[in-house]
């Protein structure tokens, strides 16, 4: 690791989530430039101020409901972001909904809410910090998916299959990039202890903190590879998930 | 879900608090509850205080920002869920300290509110609650309250040590305490009875910011040897917190056998050994960094699962001065005929200090913390006998440890108790609660 790094001008979308906001502090105690946009203006004042005292070199804040922009507005909204921030080193995109995999199947309204927030949305604001990345030929995006993106299973293949989409289309950008110069990374975290899993019987080994989950996010965002497994081990986990047999998974309840 | 003495393991209905802005309908849910509902932090408390049974529950710790600090005068005001650690490693680097620390960093700001705790330097800083200048309560009627210290309706005063039954502890504003380094100038002096200790104790409190004492409660017929410490943070050396993260940690229940008297009484044994032999080797000042002395259990992670699958008990008790000495005299008696004794026995003087809040534990006289293994009625028999002895001296007990002290004990120790009930939510509850107001 290198002693001293130089500090980054961050864009968080969807910043008031869990792994975002633990990314932003570990930005936020290298002195950091960031830009918050989540959609809900009263919590990122909070997140702001907090992340001001814990040494952010400038916090700003932006407030948009990502489910209610219009597709052509997305590529000058973020170009604004970029401009307001004189710059951006790292975009990173942690926003998305579990929705409920029961009551999705049977109403579409539901189930189009999901694949809306969790692809449609993101996917157009990962083609916007694409052509930046490109155009400056410098910079990371870091973009969070979900191992339950690796195969479809019964209990949440909705959500999994939006997040199957975002790592293509994150792996796709990647190769546009090219070998060097800017970087694409999908990040695909086990569970996490968030808001989003409330209500699940939590701990155990499969589990992870938002905070751990960051300090991977923030990790790949400096190097590494283009999917990220976090922690680490979920690589091999779904390594073998996805080559059982259809014969055998489809005798499992995962 | 276990407190830290894991004596019990009750079903809670229990949902996380990541927003303030959620607090209103958790709340107004949680009321519904006939068990009511309890704010649960790191769940720290020793006995039934921080647990809620077949009741609901509001898990504070995602509410951690900071909200505000001032540089030039260490004024703090935090989400009530943040950690002491969390605190540590945000005030050290910036020049300032806890004013007051338990004996682990793993509780969070609303909990040391909850329980006025209180540390090694409660002989002259008092308790935590003395450092605090307002408080964000939210009851169960969704009313929001700023509480300041005089506050006229009392709310202050019974919010400060409350256990969090006044109702939701939202964020804290507190004086931290400005240090020039991390590091501690600390000395060790073993003493051989406790009349050294009184008298170290005396000699120490006036110039020593911080003291605290072990002691061996398995020698000879509770003679009362230990070794008493005493320091203060060092006027230079760098200003770097410390990783609070344990360096090991205890993967599961221990066997009975590694509770078993015979292995406590050789640790205490080694243990007094091992410090009097440092002591002679370097009687003087020596440089330590904060956390081994003010945290040293928390460098193990889980240490409460050496005590086994059955947990234990704490017992820590005050006895006022004037009678300080006979009085825990008697007690080491009493543990040494029954042939029990724990890891860890802690002595130390409380200051004249006023504690601010109506159930605040610490008052003017000798604290002693006790851990006993859970072995059921032997156990439970000898803890009355040091009910007892604490009653016979007019003490009282406290209540974050406290699994088992019996109504009318407890209320003859907080006169403060009736006026108390009156601030109580009344939607808010605990199995301590509903024990003691029965």
């Amino acid at each position: 690791m290198t002693a001293i790094r130089e500090s980054r001008r961050v864009i968080m979308l969807g910043a008031a989530s869990a792994v975002a906001a633990a990314t932003a502090r570990l930005y936020a105690a290298e002195g950091a430039d960031l830009l918050l946009v989540a959609r809900n203006a009263g919590r990122m004042e909070i997140l702001a101020a907090d992340l001001a005292l814990r040494g952010a070199a400038s916090v700003k804040t932006a407030v948009c409901d990502f489910g209610a922009v219009a597709a052509e507005d997305v590529f000058p909204m973020f170009n604004q972001f970029v401009a307001s921030l004189g710059g951006v080193d790292h975009v990173v995109l942690a926003y998305g909904v579990l929705g409920e995999q029961a009551e999705a199947e049977r109403d579409p309204a539901l189930a189009d809410a999901v694949f809306q927030i969790n692809f449609c949305s993101p996917a157009l604001w990962c083609l916007a910090a694409a052509a930046v990345l490109e155009r400056q030929n410098s910079g990371a995006m870091v973009v969070l998916g979900s191992v339950a993106g690796d195969r479809g299973r019964r209990s949440n293949y909705i959500y999994g299959a939006t997040k199957s989409g975002l790592a293509t289309l994150v792996q796709g950008i990647a190769h546009r990039l090219g070998p060097r110069g800017p970087r694409a990374v999908i990040v695909k975290p086990g569970p996490i202890d968030t808001p989003m899993t409330q209500g699940m019987t939590k701990g155990g080994p499969m589990w992870a903190s938002a905070e751990s989950v960051a300090a991977i996010v923030r990790r790949a965002a400096e190097r590494g590879g283009v999917v990220v497994y976090a922690p680490a081990r979920w690589r091999w986990i779904m390594l073998i998930i996805r080559a059982l047999p259809s014969a055998i998974f489809h005798r499992t309840k995962l | 879900m276990r407190s830290w003495g894991r004596v019990a393991q009750p079903i809670h209905l229990a949902a996380g608090l990541y927003w303030r802005d959620e607090a209103p309908e958790l709340l107004r849910e949680g009321a519904k509850n006939p068990n009511g509902l309890l704010a649960i932090g790191l769940g720290r408390s020793y006995g039934d205080s921080g647990l809620n049974p077949d009741g609901a529950a509001i898990l504070t710790t995602a509410l951690d920002r900071l909200l505000a600090f001032d540089p030039a005068t260490g004024v703090v005001r935090a989400e009530a869920g943040i950690s002491l650690a969390a605190l540590l490693e945000f005030l050290v680097p910036r020049g300032f300290f806890l004013p007051v620390t338990p004996g682990s960093q793993f509780v969070t700001l609303g909990g040391a509110v909850a329980n006025d705790v209180h540390g090694k330097n409660h002989h002259g800083a008092g308790t935590f609650g003395c450092w605090v200048r307002a408080i964000g309560l939210r009851r169960s009627d969704g009313g929001a309250h700023t509480l300041r210290p005089g506050d006229g309706d009392g709310l202050f005063a019974a919010t400060i040590g409350g256990l969090g039954l006044t109702g939701l502890i939202e964020w804290v504003e507190f004086l931290a305490l400005p240090v020039r380094s991390a590091v501690m100038n600390a000395q060790t002096i073993p003493f051989a009875t406790l009349a050294e200790f009184f008298l170290l104790s005396e000699q120490s409190d006036s110039a020593w910011p911080y003291t605290v004492s072990w002691i061996d409660c398995f020698a000879a017929g509770g003679a009362g040897r230990g070794l008493f410490s005493r320091a203060d943070h060092a006027p230079s050396g760098r200003l770097a917190a410390v990783s609070p993260a344990p360096r090991i940690s205890v993967p599961r229940a221990a066997p009975d056998f590694v509770l078993g008297s015979a292995v406590m009484r050789g640790f205490n044994r080694l243990y007094y050994a091992a410090g009097r032999r440092a002591a002679r080797r370097a009687p003087g000042v020596r440089r330590v960094s904060y956390r081994p002395f003010f945290y040293p259990l928390d460098a193990i992670g889980h240490w409460n699962l050496l005590y086994g699958k059955r947990g234990f008990y704490q017992y820590q008790s005050v006895v006022p001065a004037a009678v300080a000495a006979p009085a825990t005299a008697e007690m080491l008696k009493q543990i040494a005929i029954a042939g029990e004794g724990s890891f860890l026995a802690v002595l130390k003087t409380f200051g004249p200090r006023v504690s601010p809040g109506l159930l605040s534990f610490p008052r003017e006289g000798t604290t002693l913390a006790l851990d006993f293994p859970n072995r059921g009625a032997t156990t439970l028999a000898l803890l009355a006998r040091l009910d007892d002895v604490v009653r016979e001296a007019g003490g009282r007990l406290y209540p974050a440890k406290d699994a088992r002290v019996p109504a009318k004990m407890f209320r003859e120790g907080y006169p403060a108790l009736e006026t108390f009930a009156t601030h109580v939510d009344p939607h808010f509850s605990s199995a301590f609660w509903r024990r003691i107001k029965a």
